[in-house]
């Protein structure tokens, strides 16, 4: 890349937004200040009323997704949890997951999971989920070194726990979350809402595009 | 591409007799219109929240340059690198001179727009690079080296038999019929080519300023893995899709899927800022995003910066009558219906679309449907304007206009040359009263009779009533 060129192309953007808005020159101090003011606040704008409790919500939104969903009294109940859902589908008992989950006893429920990232012809993977939405029944997802993206992904079953005390009302809490939790944005953010599809065909929806057909909630206290 | 929106009208004269492409025109329209208002009315507050919308983009294009600049130094933080194209060939040049330093042999491409604009595709083929299409209706298009017809349903032109067709010629494998089988064909054809490619390429619906990221939405998947899975991501998309934060963003995303699909909320919505840590498992090594002018800022300052708080949702061409009739091929470049009217005249120059300002009844569906609020009745108006202008009219039309505009300002004229033109209209239309063939206006009654005019004109019927009354 020649970047003495990028730079002029840069600069003759940049100049001709300034020139047709009738602002000469660069930007001052009071321009630039005033954008990263509002870039700090960072306000909310109107957002939908969304009633009922948050759980509740979720789970309705979920399965309005095609998710599923199944409710546990405790951590320890992952593995059983999961098995069950799996023996239901007559899906394989091999599964890929985040490292979170590799204490649990998966051998104990028949299961064979090994914690690493998925590969193009994993079935199974496990995953979190740092928060969930109950506005739009979402997962969301943060890339990690123990969190990577593709475990929720290329398999073809995605089965993912969620904490109900991690489920918040919209969108703009889980970035609040975020930014309470977190330096910065990891570098990948996904939000989930329930398994990939493709209506380009006659716009008839498909479950299974090119990411998982089945995307099954496991929820956790 | 290359533009062809001059043939406008032979080519929606083909598409009005294309039996096939009518009824998949009717099947977009129950579903898309359909589905946007009843996600819209799942928004107790949806005119606020619109609103609010519509004040997002004014705000980020009001001081563009600025949030621009705040967008590269935080994507610049996070180790992305920010590219400037001035032009579709420049974009195009910058992603051929990535794709060599990097040694890159295969592309994976999800749907961009933007791409679309610059004729990414043919530019990498000729470098000699393999780009793979991964959407499933622009992989559709990429075998039968066809554009799209929609933003959001590239592909609605083509019955499940014609995917059948093309897929048994393509991949030599057993036809399929059923639709889940040739998704599933498609997902088995592209999987390896997801996990070979060396670089992915995407778009961006937005671009956050807040934190340099891009973020895509996508129902299938495919976006999340061009921009996990190669060693390389290109992110290219359009100078005026920043957005300042992740709240704005998110305001926008409640209304994109409802007015593009009919979702609440699109099935993956992916938030990418920079490259991978060491420590990461996944993710690029190298993110590149080239921030494409290619006609935006000719639009900036004047009264049609309002369409650029255009989100690329496609509902302004669900809804519009001329769309419904003619489909998006008509419109000879990448943007089809009311939006295409504004863009591809504003890019590529009035004097190549001169037709598309025009292709609307004014009838104000797009308006009112636009989760943006872009007046885009208001905007066609102007073009035409300033067609008028540029003397860019037709010559019958600009002398008969001349003519009209001349007898009109002599009343007495005017008055005469009306009821010796309604006689003759009269005698025209004969027993039947009704005109088959109209001089100058053949094209008119082409496809329908004139009713003859009946009787005395409304200047003779309004003085007769004064000298009564």
């Amino acid at each position: 890349m020649k970047s003495e060129e990028n730079s002029a192309a840069r600069k003759a953007i940049l100049s001709r937004i300034r020139a047709a808005q009738g602002r000469s020159g660069v930007p001052d101090d009071a321009e630039r200040e005033a954008v990263r003011a509002h870039i700090r606040a960072h306000p909310q704008s109107p957002r939908p009323a969304s009633d009922g409790e948050l759980v509740t919500r979720f789970r309705e939104r979920a399965l309005d997704l095609a998710s599923t969903w199944h409710e546990i009294g405790s951590d320890s109940a992952i593995p059983a949890a999961t098995a069950v859902y799996l023996r239901e589908n007559n899906l394989p008992l091999r599964a890929v997951c985040w490292q979170e989950f590799t204490g649990l006893d998966w051998a104990g429920s028949g299961m064979e999971v090994e914690a690493r990232n998925a590969r193009g012809d994993d079935l199974v993977g496990i995953t979190g989920a740092f928060c969930a939405i109950a506005e739009t029944g979402t997962l969301m997802t943060l890339s990690g070194p123990h969190t990577p993206a593709a475990v929720s992904l290329l398999p073809e079953t995605h089965i993912a726990v969620v904490h109900k005390t991690r489920i918040v009302r919209g969108m703009e809490d889980a970035w609040e979350l975020l930014r309470a939790e977190f330096e910065h944005l990891p570098r990948a953010v996904n939000f989930i809402s329930g398994p990939s599809r493709t209506a380009d065909i006659e716009q008839t929806v498909t479950l299974g595009a090119h990411g998982p057909y089945r995307v099954h909630i496991i929820l956790a206290p | 591409m290359q533009v062809t929106s001059m043939n406008f009208k032979a080519r929606a004269g083909e598409k009005l007799a294309d039996v096939k492409l009518q009824a998949a025109l009717r099947k977009l329209q129950g579903n898309f219109v359909k589905g946007r208002a009843d996600r819209v009315a799942e928004l107790d507050n949806f005119e606020a929240i619109r609103t609010a919308a519509a004040e997002i983009r004014d705000r980020a294009l009001a001081n563009l340059d600025v949030y621009l600049e705040e967008f590269e130094t935080n994507a610049t933080a996070r180790g992305a690198v920010v590219h400037w194209a001035e032009t579709a060939e420049e974009a195009n040049r910058i992603v051929c001179e990535l794709a060599v330093r990097y040694g890159v042999r295969k592309a994976a491409k999800s749907k961009s727009m933007v791409s679309e604009e610059c004729a990414l595709n043919d530019a990498l083929e000729a470098a000699g690079i393999e780009v793979i299409e991964t959407d499933l209706g622009e992989y559709i298009l990429q075998l039968a080296h066809e554009p799209p017809s929609h933003i959001v349903a590239p592909v609605v032109h083509k019955s499940k038999e014609d995917v059948s067709d093309l897929f048994e010629e393509k991949h030599k494998l057993t036809r399929k019929t059923r639709i889940p089988d040739l998704c599933r064909e498609a997902r088995e054809i592209l999987r390896p080519h997801f996990l070979s490619a060396d670089m992915g390429i995407s778009g961006a619906n937005f671009i956050v300023a807040e934190t340099g990221s891009t973020l895509i939405v996508t129902n299938e998947g495919n976006g999340r893995m061009v921009t996990t899975l190669p060693r390389v991501h290109v992110a290219i998309t359009g100078i005026e899709k920043v957005v300042p934060t992740l709240e704005d963003a998110t305001t926008l995303l409640r209304l994109l899927p409802r007015h593009g699909t009919g979702q609440t909320i699109t099935n993956y919505i992916s938030v990418n800022t920079g490259v991978k840590d060491a420590a990461d498992l996944d993710g690029p090594e190298h993110f590149h995003i080239i921030l494409v002018d290619a006609g935006r800022t000719k639009l900036i300052g004047g009264d049609m910066q309002a369409m650029l708080r255009c989100i690329r949702c496609g509902a302004c061409m669900n809804h519009c009558p001329v769309y419904q009739s003619v489909g998006g091929h008509a419109y000879g470049w990448v943007y089809p219906g009311p939006m295409g009217s504004i863009l591809t005249p504003s890019y590529v120059g009035i004097e190549n679309a001169l037709d598309l300002p025009n292709a609307s009844t004014l009838c104000n569906q797009c308006g009112v449907v636009c989760p943006v609020k872009i007046p885009l009745p208001d905007l066609m108006r102007k073009l035409r304007e300033r067609q008028f202008e540029r003397g860019l009219k037709p010559w019958p039309e600009k002398l008969g206009l001349a003519l009209w505009g001349w007898t009109a300002r002599h009343p007495a004229l005017y008055a005469v040359l009306s009821r010796i033109g309604a006689r003759m209209l009269a005698y025209m239309g004969g027993a039947e009263k009704r005109i088959h063939h109209l001089p100058l206006g053949g094209g008119w009654t082409a496809g329908r009779d004139m009713p003859a005019p009946q009787g005395k004109t409304f200047r003779e019927l309004y003085s007769q009533k004064i000298r009564k009354g």
